[in-house]
């Protein structure tokens, strides 16, 4: 296992990596990439047990979709720096006839990437048919989800919350980047949700809650208690407290760099925050 | 001219349940979903003789096509059951991005399009699908004439990598094409040979067009009548040959003249054989409660139409 001194040299490179994507090209979603930093790299790093060739079927193997696509930036960080495709290519990010599009797809055949997402709330619906499918091929690998806070306001993803509970899809753990922000301002600002977990458990999912979402121990302890959860006839979700734009002080606790660049001297400031550990692409 | 023998009315999603029962036995890949209209949708023998393959989803129709997506991802074939409204205008979003755009292996089945769903209105009786599965990159379209041809093409579509979008009906019309046919998707089936005028058309279109075809050859007009059942890929070429052959066609389907099989043609012959031609379609309008017949009559959708249309095609040669 990679200890946490180790993964935290990663997640510091992996918010360099984001800040130097979104600046290249003045476009992208920092905040809530900066935000899911740790829980990434614990979950590429440490928990998802995936096969050394990319295979769009992942058969035998842990998979994961991500809902909100918009933070593309962290979960190309992350995917580059696990081997999935050179690191060199997230200079590409955005631009044109790239494979790192502004959300993620299928389309241009990046490796790691099962669906295309970006248009909210879709994520949930297919983490559970991969999930289901898992169940029929007798595959007792996992599913991964990630959904952002806000996302939750689309209703698709309460169809899809009933149905896992209802049918019983245990071999899915989602997780839901409950940083509190999004486009407009605060989710309770924007749309109120109320009292997730309540929500949650009331369609019958067992909730985990964990309020350090950018600490790696915790994510790491949180991910292992979600596993050990699983294949109890319950979904799984955990709702991962986390600050967005977390790691570059003036990017913290406002939804502003939602969607915003930072410009040459912000993005000074944000890298000397997080020098370079693994060695800028 | 040839003849051809109605062995009885029957429906059309009929033929796609018997096609989905076939697959049940012969493709192990092959999963179905449903939103709560699986007697509906004739979805009943795979239900029973799978039930570990088949998915009630409830009343959720987004949920079930992002579902159908996720579950080719191990490699199942999911055919999804809901009305066509359901199918397509409901869930255009999840189709383009969790199915289209991702290049999944998803079979869309649609049952109870156009306006011969009949006395359930207008809410349900979905014009203008065709427009928009057609508009999606990468997806084919196909709209089927009879018991036999959608079995035919349930069958075959499973053999196809892609997503693929399914259209059949409710009412009970003639079953005319061969048992048992095999079913080659994008290739236009011709069913009668003419020289006047071409006819091309879908769904429970194609059989109006072969009685149209009989009532103009009485009034000596030699009418040639393609089944082209795939809207995309559309058969270009049968299409070019014909109209120059012919000089003038008719398109004709249950389905908004905007953005249908009428538009597809006419977009052809421009490019490559520009040709007169006249549209048997739904005229940018909803429709509304009646009898299957009583509404086909009422937008012009039936023989009659058909050979009024040809009348006025042929003068404009």
């Amino acid at each position: 296992m990679t200890t946490s001194s180790n993964l935290q040299d990663f997640v510091t490179q992996v918010r360099r990596d984001i800040l130097r994507q979104v600046h290249k090209v003045n476009s992208g979603h920092p905040g809530g990439s900066l935000g899911c930093a740790e829980f990434f790299s614990v979950l590429f790093k440490e928990v998802l047990e995936t096969k050394a060739d990319f295979n769009m079927n992942g058969e035998d193997e842990d998979l994961f979709f991500l809902s909100n696509g918009h933070i593309s930036p962290v979960y190309y960080s992350v995917l580059a720096r696990s081997g999935y495709f050179p690191v060199e290519e997230l200079n590409t990010f955005r631009h044109i006839n790239s494979r790192l599009q502004g959300h993620p797809t299928t389309h241009e055949g990046l490796p790691g990437v099962r669906i295309a997402s970006g248009s909210l709330g879709q994520g949930m619906s297919v983490a559970i048919g991969a999930a289901l499918t898992k169940k029929l091929n007798k595959d007792e690998h996992l599913v991964y989800s990630l959904h952002g806070d806000g996302e939750l306001q689309e209703g698709q993803n309460w169809e899809a919350i009933m149905y896992a509970a209802g049918k019983k899809v245990d071999n899915l753990i989602a997780t839901v980047d409950y940083n509190g922000q999004q486009i407009d301002g605060s989710t309770d600002d924007v749309l109120p949700m109320g009292d997730l977990k309540a929500k949650f458990e009331a369609f019958g999912w067992l909730v985990l809650e964990e309020d350090n979402g950018n600490d790696i121990d915790a994510v790491r302890n949180i991910l292992s208690k979600a596993k050990s959860k699983t294949g109890q006839g319950q979904p799984v979700v955990i709702l991962l407290k986390t600050v967005m734009g977390n790691g570059v002080d003036f990017m913290m606790h406002t939804h502003a760099w939602h969607g915003k660049a930072p410009n040459d001297e912000q993005l000074e400031i944000g890298l000397n925050q997080n020098p370079e550990t693994l060695g800028d692409y | 001219m040839k003849t051809y023998e109605n062995t009885g009315n029957i429906d059309t999603r009929s033929g796609f349940g018997a096609g989905l029962e076939e697959l049940g036995n012969s493709n192990p890949d092959v999963v179905a979903l449903c939103a709560d209209l699986t007697g509906s949708l004739k979805m009943d023998a795979f239900k029973d003789q799978h039930p570990d393959r088949f998915f009630q989803v409830g009343i959720a129709e987004a949920n079930m096509m992002g579902i159908a997506a996720g579950m080719t991802i191990g490699g199942k074939i999911p055919f999804t059951g809901t009305f066509a409204n359901f199918s397509t205008g409901r869930v255009y979003d999840q189709i383009r991005q969790s199915i289209a755009y991702s290049g999944k292996n998803v079979k869309i089945c649609a049952s109870h399009a156009g306006l011969t769903l009949g006395e359930d209105g207008a809410t349900h009786q979905i014009l203008e699908d065709l427009g928009l599965m057609k508009m999606l990159p990468g997806m084919t379209v196909i709209n089927t004439c009879d018991f036999n041809q959608t079995k035919a093409a349930t069958i075959a579509i499973a053999e196809h990598q892609g997503p693929v979008y399914l259209r059949f009906g409710r009412p009970k019309v003639a079953n005319f094409t061969p048992e048992n046919q095999s079913f080659e998707i994008g290739k236009a089936v011709k069913l009668q040979d003419g020289n006047d005028v071409t006819i091309v058309a879908i769904g429970h279109l194609v059989w109006e067009a072969l009685e149209a075809a009989k009532a103009l050859n009485e009034k000596g007009i030699s009418a040639e009548v393609i089944n082209i059942h795939t809207i995309k890929p559309l058969d270009e070429e049968a299409i070019v040959a014909s109209a120059k052959k012919t000089g003038c066609i008719v398109t004709a389907e249950e389905h908004n003249f905007l953005g249908g099989l009428g538009e597809s043609v006419a977009r052809t012959l421009a490019q490559y054989q520009p040709t007169p031609q006249e549209f048997v379609a739904t005229q940018d309008t909803f429709g509304e409660s009646g009898t299957p017949a009583q509404l086909m009559e009422k937008y012009g959708l039936n023989s009659a139409a058909i050979v009024e249309k040809v009348i006025k095609v042929i003068a404009r040669k």
